[in-house]
């Protein structure tokens, strides 16, 4: 298997690639000629659906499918959202791919919106990258000097206009709906689906809502063909996948990865995160962002059967909930003996606390009272029955919300218990020695 | 007080609405929230008052929106905002060491700002760029790999 | 035209009903009568766009439809989800529903105050009911409670921010019947909160209604506070020919006394006409309505049922726990039937008051 193909990152070294100029010879754009000359909407949408592609925004939707399903009324506009909020704890890899690449994702949006038949799409960036709304505004610039933007693009007389949208400071608003009320210029609460917004999305009229590293593949699909792309990765989890990864490893940064690469190569090969640093041992991983299931280095090596864990969305959740993850977005968090487990799960649960809209009861109370309990185990006036406690709001949170943040603010709570209950136990048996600066639970040995 | 923005800002608000389909001039409100407060600083009532009149809303459309968001400022801030990431994998990348020492160096607690107006200190949830953190933004600019040294050196920058 | 509207059929705890197509899960089960209507918190048919968000309402949908019998995974919220035909729900019957509206009873409660001995809502309030018809006695929850500094909207309406349950229908409302709101949610997660942000007053025509949609004592009418306990008083159906509404209301005595004014409701306490704020607040001599009757009352409500006062031995138990644990000073023993004055001279009730001494001087302050 080649391992090292790069359909996102080929040319992410040439000096000066995000200039139009440099993109252009480096044979950018060279698909939007392809598609708007020589290929009609529908095959560009048959391309994808061939290229097996899934969504890179999280959830892993097959790209084609969704873009199938998009409602095609008569005389009713149709947009398409590229998803750039990018607030996942752990994933930075949009932000790598815009600031660099620019021009990869305009690209992208170009034959995307083409396919679409959409005349005006929105890049949704997440207003804490203002400088990249301001590099992707530049990008656009020329873009639409060249003749690639604006009206009758390369003579076709297809017309778009690309607008780049910065948001205000939200992780809510990656949530897609959310994301299109807050383009409408509201707050974001999520909406209630349905109607799903291939039917009624922005304005009510029907939307695509895609990831940014969704959105920058199909270039090379429109360029070597949706057979070739299904070629790349192993069964239902074709092509690359840029993983973002942080936390105590030697290499920290941003990888384009073929999908399939064996999780063991990833992790402690020098070409990609070199192993864990120094000295130390992996203790636990967040594979896919922090709202995917943390999982115990054996089990993140190996499935509970005892095969080789693969990076694939098929290999990662293999377990399910008890013993599985997600690749979700591709963040990737490695934690070494010296994480206190309950302390990170506090910490994410204050992120979820501090992130969720409001609109649903079990949410918007849950979340609070999550992040509550764990902050007083973690400071030492924790009880023994907050840890059932804590699983039980956990589950009566999951899957009774109107948008899955409920369920992102459930499962890192219900996973480190279920994996790390000694753990919790421990501060809370230990208050003096659990709140001492830096002391972690090892087993038998604490560190301190 | 009467708000109103320069020349320039409101030629630069009246592009951005006209970027989105008639009728649809509220999509402009996050982008304009964000002049106001490239502008003021911050984001007053009488700014939030001024931008509803700049897109024919009410005014409690701007008020909801901008309380959703947490960039804005809604209270008057120092010259430089501190923007510090507290989030998990800035915490293994040793953000929680970094970030006492910047709180001592500053001599204030997150959402304080320090005697001499010049910097206030605001805690962010992850701002996308975890494996190059510790980090904290400060405008539009991310400062990365932060250490004890980098932030001595940049306070030092920004108190000049 | 109507009668062409084709009719699909949908099994709601073993009830089968035929419904126009269209009609969402929560309308059909309303249609077969309260013992299968699920509890709903925030939808509010009269208002466009309500509902979905308290999550109360939810229900098993164990088959789809005829078509596509297949359960859904989730549990959906009745009171946005259309009905198919052939669609199979379980509500009261289903455990995993009990159980989950039990978690949304206590997710609604964690933070409330329950401060219902002093609440102008209390007798009429809907958290009361569907928390003692859906929940659990047991109190899990020991953090600090949240709280928002009191904030006045006018002299006309009163808010009472920590007792809101976000429901959104006060907003709706404003939507719906005035030219230009000024409140809304201001601020997000569980710190969002019902708001002017800027000092400011509810005035316009209708903005009363909001007191009425409210299902909490969030949102109370400033002329009525404190004037009586809802059981105590009695409301007889008036109209008046009011120009600015159609004037059919619910007048409210004590004694001979109008203490307030609402518009009337049906049995699920959704209003039928909304009201202006002159028949409201201005219209307050019984010489300024022609009285057509004592009102039917909703089938919960203790004015029909005294349900307090019957049920001695099965009071809300979350309440008085709570309160037991809180407000030492009740005596859980009491009479619910004692008349105000007397309860307002007894030992429990100064002694409430002053343990309570900054919850009190923050109302006074705004009154
Ligand atoms: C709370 C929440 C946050 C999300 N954040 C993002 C995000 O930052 N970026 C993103 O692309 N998708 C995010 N998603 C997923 C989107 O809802 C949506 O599935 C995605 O943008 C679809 O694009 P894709 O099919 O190309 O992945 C989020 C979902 C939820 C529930
Ligand atoms: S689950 Fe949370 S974030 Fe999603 S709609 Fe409900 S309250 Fe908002
Ligand atoms: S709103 Fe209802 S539950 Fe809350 S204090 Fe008032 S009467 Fe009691
Ligand atoms: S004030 Fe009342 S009506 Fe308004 S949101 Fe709160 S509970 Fe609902
Ligand atoms: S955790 Fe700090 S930037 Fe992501
Ligand atoms: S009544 Fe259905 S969600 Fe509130």
């Amino acid at each position: 298997m080649a391992n090292d193909i790069k359909i996102l990152t080929e040319h992410i070294n040439i000096p000066g690639i995000e200039t139009f100029e440099v993109y252009r010879k480096a044979g950018g754009y060279n698909a939007v000629e392809k598609a708007i000359k020589k290929m009609s909407p529908d095959e560009i949408v048959e391309e994808v659906k061939k290229s097996g592609i899934r969504g890179r925004g999280g959830a892993g939707f097959p790209m084609g499918m969704k873009w199938s399903f998009l409602a095609k009324p008569e005389g009713v506009p149709r947009y398409l959202v590229c998803n750039a909020d990018e607030s996942e704890p752990g994933t930075f890899k949009d932000h790598y791919l815009m600031k660099n690449l620019p021009h990869l994702l305009i690209e992208g949006m170009i034959v995307s919106s083409f396919a679409l038949g959409a005349n005006k799409s929105f890049i949704y960036v997440r207003g804490e990258l203002m400088y990249v709304v301001r590099i992707l505004e530049k990008a656009i610039e020329e873009a639409k000097a060249a003749g690639f933007l604006g009206k009758n693009i390369l003579g076709s007389g297809y017309d778009l206009e690309l607008v780049v949208q910065p948001g205000g400071g939200a992780y809510i608003c990656g949530e897609e709906t959310a994301l299109l009320e807050s383009l409408e210029g509201k707050r974001g609460n999520p909406r209630n689906k349905p109607p799903f917004p291939a039917v009624k999305g922005l304005y009510q009229s029907p939307t695509v809502v895609n990831n940014v590293e969704s959105i920058a593949n199909t270039p090379w699909v429109i360029n070597h063909g949706g057979e070739e792309y299904a070629k790349i990765g192993i069964g239902r989890s074709t092509g690359t996948k840029l993983i973002s990864a942080s936390g105590h490893i030697k290499n920290p940064g941003v990888y384009e990865i073929t999908l399939g690469l064996p999780v063991d190569e990833f992790m402690n090969s020098d070409q990609y995160l070199g192993g864990i640093r120094d000295g130390h041992y992996l203790k636990a991983v967040v594979a896919g962002g922090s709202s995917v299931p943390i999982l115990p280095a054996n089990l993140f090596y190996k499935t509970a059967n005892g095969e080789d864990r693969l990076m694939s969305y098929e290999s990662l959740s293999d377990g399910g909930f008890p013993t599985g993850t997600m690749l979700g977005s591709g963040g990737f968090i490695a934690m070494d003996e010296t994480t206190c487990i309950v302390r990170n799960t506090w910490n994410f649960s204050r992120f979820y606390h501090h992130e969720s809209c409001g609109q649903c009861s079990p949410c918007r109370e849950g979340t609070g009272w999550m992040e509550k309990v764990l902050h007083r185990i973690e400071h030492g006036h924790g009880t023994m029955s907050d840890i059932d406690l804590l699983v039980d709001v956990a589950k009566k949170i999951e899957g009774n919300t109107i948008c899955p943040l409920g369920d992102a603010a459930a499962w890192p709570v219900a996973s480190a218990i279920r994996h790390f209950r000694d753990e919790f136990e421990w501060h809370i048996n230990h208050p003096n020695e659990a709140t001492k600066p830096g002391a972690v639970y090892m087993g038998a040995e604490i560190l301190a | 007080m009467s708000v109103t923005f320069t020349e320039d800002k409101l030629k630069k608000a009246q592009e951005i609405i006209l970027r989105y389909p008639e009728g649809r001039q509220k999509s402009a409100l996050l982008p304009i929230l964000h002049l106001a407060q490239e502008q003021f600083g911050w984001v007053s009532s009488d700014t939030m008052d001024y931008v509803a009149g700049l897109l024919s809303i009410t005014p409690v459309e701007v008020y909801e929106v901008a309380t959703f968001y947490t960039m804005f400022h809604l209270e008057p801030v120092g010259k430089h905002v501190i923007e510090y990431c507290r989030t998990g994998p800035c915490c293994a990348m040793g953000g929680e060491e970094v970030f006492s020492h910047l709180k001592t160096k500053l001599g204030i607690k997150a959402n304080e700002t320090t005697s001499d107006g010049l910097f206030t200190l605001k805690e962010v949830e992850c701002l996308a760029a975890c494996g190059w953190g510790p980090c904290f933004q400060i405008r539009e600019k991310y400062f990365m790999h932060l250490t004890n040294q980098k932030v001595d050196d940049i306070i030092e920058e920004l108190s000049k | 035209m109507e009668n062409e509207v084709p009719l699909i059929k949908v099994t709601i705890d073993g009830q089968e009903i035929r419904v126009p197509v269209g009609t969402t899960i929560m309308e059909a089960a309303r249609q077969i009568g309260p013992s299968v209507a699920p509890p709903a918190m925030c939808y509010y048919k009269p208002l466009q766009g309500s509902g979905g968000k308290c999550r109360a309402c939810l229900v098993k949908v164990a088959a789809g439809s005829e078509k596509d019998p297949r359960p859904m995974p989730k549990l959906v919220a009745s009171c946005i989800t259309g009905a198919q035909d052939g669609m199979v729900v379980e509500n009261f019957t289903n455990p995993e529903v009990v159980e989950a509206r039990k978690g949304v009873v206590e997710f609604l409660l964690i933070n409330h105050p329950l401060d219902c001995p002093v609440c102008d809502q209390a007798g009429e309030c809907h958290l009361q009911d569907f928390a003692f018809e859906n929940g659990v006695g047991e109190k899990r929850f020991v953090e600090e409670k949240r709280t928002f500094e009191p904030e006045d909207i006018g002299d006309k309406v009163q808010l009472h921010m920590n007792r809101c349950i976000l429901c959104y229908r006060c907003v709706y409302t404003a939507n719906q019947l005035t030219e230009k709101r000024v409140h809304g949610v201001m601020g997000r997660g569980d710190h969002a909160q019902i708001s002017t942000y800027i000092k400011n007053s509810l005035e316009s025509d209708f903005y009363g209604n909001v007191i009425d949609v409210c299902p909490v004592g969030a949102l109370t009418d400033k002329t009525y506070r404190f004037k009586s306990r809802v059981w105590f008083s009695k409301p007889v159906d008036a109209h008046c020919a009011c120009e600015k509404c159609s004037g059919k209301v619910q007048v409210w005595y004590k004694g001979d006394e109008v203490i307030r004014v609402t518009a009337r409701k049906n049995q699920w306490g959704e209003v039928e006409d909304f009201i202006c704020n002159t028949c409201r607040f201005d219209r307050k001599k019984t010489s300024d309505w022609v009285i057509e009757g004592p009102s039917k009352v909703a089938r919960n409500s203790v004015i029909a049922q005294n349900k307090y006062g019957l049920n001695q031995g099965k009071k809300p138990e979350f309440a008085l726990n709570y309160a037991a644990k809180n407000f030492k000073g009740i005596d859980d023993a009491r009479d619910y039937n004692q008349n105000l004055d007397e309860i307002k001279k007894s030992e429990d009730y100064k002694a409430l008051m002053q343990k309570n001494d900054k919850f009190f001087s923050k109302e006074k302050s705004l009154k």
